[in-house]
């Protein structure tokens, strides 16, 4: 009767397991969605060697050679060549404003310094923030010089022809020139962390109430939705903002990570961001029936995040849908914002098309979140 | 209409509410007078707590109409949140907030001119004046019912709308919260009150019974009790319980109910029930009398009678 262990009883403890698994329907989305999300985006999505990559030419000297080694470039499959600028200085301002990867510029006598033997110099500039997004590609570049050497020197210009090929490729790394991958991380922690505490905090906040029944008190006392919704945001408020000065503080202090931009910008970014995460945070809450579901739904939220905004895997790299649903996600803008100010030193203007996009986005969930919180009164 | 009839704190006509495809409010009008303690009872899930949401504008109705200390529970629920003390069923104040604190939250919600004097007021008369900082989590469950009282009353409501305030309390906690209630009452604040106790049902000045979403019975009492024109036998002994079934099939009799070593015995046909009592009590040796029919009988009358209906019905 009273067995050691008793299988019936086991049993039982397995099967009301089992139940209790089948009625909670976001645990059992996880189960089943976790892994497919990971399978499509590990396995879809990252790219850890980017292709395609945007490039703007500056030619200022037509001439056959030029022609061979702006198609050798996009024969590479690691340059796309996007736009065609006419001034070093429009050059710059697009490798600013993240347009381009890459600017290739060719000097106005390049052709008949060639010719001369006078092995001149064409200057690959690149957006070195992240050293994983232009490493291979400015690897792919001697290979590409050579292609030029074999398919034009010949005949009478093979004496041009050999190794070192005649003319030379001077890469200038910019932004970051000596490729430290840390520049890069660290300043995209700061949204990773803000995405993850606030999200779920705020999450967590309104969901607490609901699920302690504290929410019907509240309801109760003559206090408006509007009222409830962005007193509770403040004190989150206050901690994003915390967070954020502890990255930064570290960012400086551990990891000397450039400050060529401006603090203000800084703070504006990460305010227009933690607002963004807050009202995804109430989004959730309100399709949230309790705080672990909170949580689930944080997670599922997090995930496409850290993935798919370019804070672990170059943005450049990931197929079009990926890249679209990166588009969607505030954390997507904020990583180049960041990025942008402390490394590049990005003023108002160039950051601008990173801005309003988070604006957009926290406008939209702001509307469905009332509307949804309107509903739990009823 | 009767809207400039001052003298009613509740005033509710043909309420409806449905959650998806469950009526769970089927037309229940309501009058409560200003300085009365109003019963409101009926099983769980009957839709007592729905009720007193939508008369306080927690809920808007599906359809009817209604006013709360005169203001309309549609479209003046702002006006009726600031002058009403609702008290929840479940303890809705915040457990990892301190006593002072949650007093101190809803003193500043309810914009109180003086909310330092008002909470060290209610504080001195809770006699938990030395307890103010204890974290709230840490009452007992008589203390946080008293509590939520003085909480729902800091702001001097002229109702009360207490949902089931003395569920897991003990008997003399109760006693005394029955006791405040009537010196509320007597300063002229309005109560509605829902509950599952007799003891308390007979303590209001008037009654309401409600079951599957219905009204069944309103008024005092003595008049509801009345109106189901009962008669019951009481019946003294042992193995009641198979009596019981027995007299259950037996002519004349309604319904049995069992207190104890006692068993009421009631039906609407005096004479048949007293035979039928008569008789089996000649035959089994048992003590009989007849008995007042207590409000206990007739609301579980009044709650088989609507089973009964409703399952005709369906």
């Amino acid at each position: 009767m009273d067995k050691f262990f008793s299988v019936s009883r086991w049993w039982s403890i397995v099967l009301k397991e089992f139940l209790q698994l089948r009625r909670d329907r976001v645990t059992f989305g996880m189960i089943v969605g976790i892994p497919l999300i990971q399978l499509m985006l590990f396995g879809y999505a990252i790219n850890t060697d980017p292709k395609n990559l945007p490039t703007a030419v500056i030619v200022a000297d037509q001439s056959e050679f030029t022609r061979t080694l702006v198609s050798a470039l996009r024969t590479s499959g690691y340059f796309a060549v996007t736009e065609q600028l006419s001034t070093e200085e429009e050059g710059r301002a697009a490798l600013a404003q993240g347009r381009v990867q890459f600017v290739l510029n060719i000097p106005a006598d390049f052709t008949r310094r060639l010719l001369r033997g006078e092995r001149p110099a064409l200057l690959l500039e690149a957006d070195a923030t992240d050293p994983a997004a232009t490493g291979m590609a400015l690897g792919a570049i001697n290979q590409i010089a050579q292609t030029v050497v074999k398919r034009d020197m010949t005949g009478l210009l093979a004496h041009l022809a050999g190794d070192p090929p005649p003319f030379e490729v001077r890469v200038h790394r910019l932004y970051n020139p000596e490729n430290n991958s840390q520049f890069n991380t660290v300043p995209g922690l700061m949204g990773v962390v803000l995405t993850m505490t606030l999200v779920l905090m705020t999450g967590l906040a309104m969901t607490r109430e609901r699920e302690r029944g504290t929410m019907e008190n509240l309801l109760a006392m003559p206090v408006r939705p509007i009222e409830v919704m962005t007193g509770k945001i403040v004190p989150y408020i206050v901690i994003g903002l915390i967070q954020s000065s502890i990255i930064l503080l570290a960012a400086w202090l551990l990891f000397r990570v450039p400050f060529v931009g401006n603090l203000l910008a800084v703070y504006v970014s990460a305010l227009l961001f933690i607002a963004a995460n807050l009202t995804v945070g109430i989004m959730l809450s309100s399709l949230a029936q309790n705080q672990l579901q909170a949580m689930q739904m944080t997670m599922f939220y997090f995930m496409p995040n850290i993935l798919l905004s370019g804070f672990m895997f170059p943005f450049r790299g990931m197929p079009e849908w990926a890249q679209t649903i990166g588009n969607i996600l505030p954390l997507t803008y904020f990583n180049r914002l960041i990025r942008g100010i402390l490394l590049k030193g990005n003023g108002w203007f160039d950051l601008w098309p990173n801005l309003w996009p988070i604006a957009l986005f926290t406008v939209v969930m702001m509307v469905i979140a009332v509307k949804f919180y309107r509903r739990t009164l009823d | 209409m009767s809207g400039a009839d001052d003298d009613l704190a509740i005033d509710v006509r043909s309420l409806n509410k449905h959650f998806g495809d469950k009526h769970v409010v089927n037309n229940v009008s309501l009058q409560v007078r200003r300085g009365e303690i109003f019963g409101f009872l009926g099983p769980n899930g009957s839709g007592k707590t729905t009720s007193i949401r939508l008369m306080c504008g927690l809920l808007t109705p599906d359809s009817g109409s209604g006013t709360c200390l005169g203001h309309d529970i549609r479209t003046e629920a702002d006006k009726i949140k600031r002058e009403v003390g609702y008290m929840t069923q479940k303890f809705s104040y915040w457990d990892d907030l301190t006593i002072r604190e949650n007093l101190n939250f809803v003193a500043r919600m309810y914009g109180m001119e003086k909310p330092r004097e008002a909470v060290n007021e209610a504080l001195e008369n809770l006699g938990l004046g030395a307890r103010a900082n204890q974290l709230t989590g840490t009452l007992s469950g008589g203390w946080k019912q008293r509590l939520a009282l003085a909480a729902c009353m800091l702001h001097q409501p002229r109702l009360l709308l207490l949902d089931e305030p003395t569920a897991g309390v003990d008997p003399t906690a109760r006693r005394d919260f029955w006791e405040e209630l009537h010196r509320l009452a007597a300063q002229g604040i309005s109560v509605l009150v829902s509950t599952h106790y007799m003891d308390e049902a007979e303590r209001c000045h008037k009654l309401a019974y409600i079951a599957d979403g219905k009204l069944l019975a309103q008024g005092y009492a003595a008049d509801i009790v009345a109106e189901q024109a009962l008669h019951t036998w009481t019946i003294h002994g042992e193995r009641l319980t198979e009596l019981s079934d027995q007299l259950r099939r037996a002519p004349g009799v309604d319904q049995t109910v069992a207190f104890g070593a006692a068993l009421h015995v009631s039906g609407r046909d005096a004479a048949q029930l007293e035979k039928t009592v008569r008789e089996f009590s000649a035959a089994q040796g048992l003590r009989v009398e007849p008995s007042e029919t207590s409000l206990e009988d007739v609301f579980i009358y009044m709650m088989n009678h609507s089973k009964n209906n409703a399952g005709a019905a369906a």
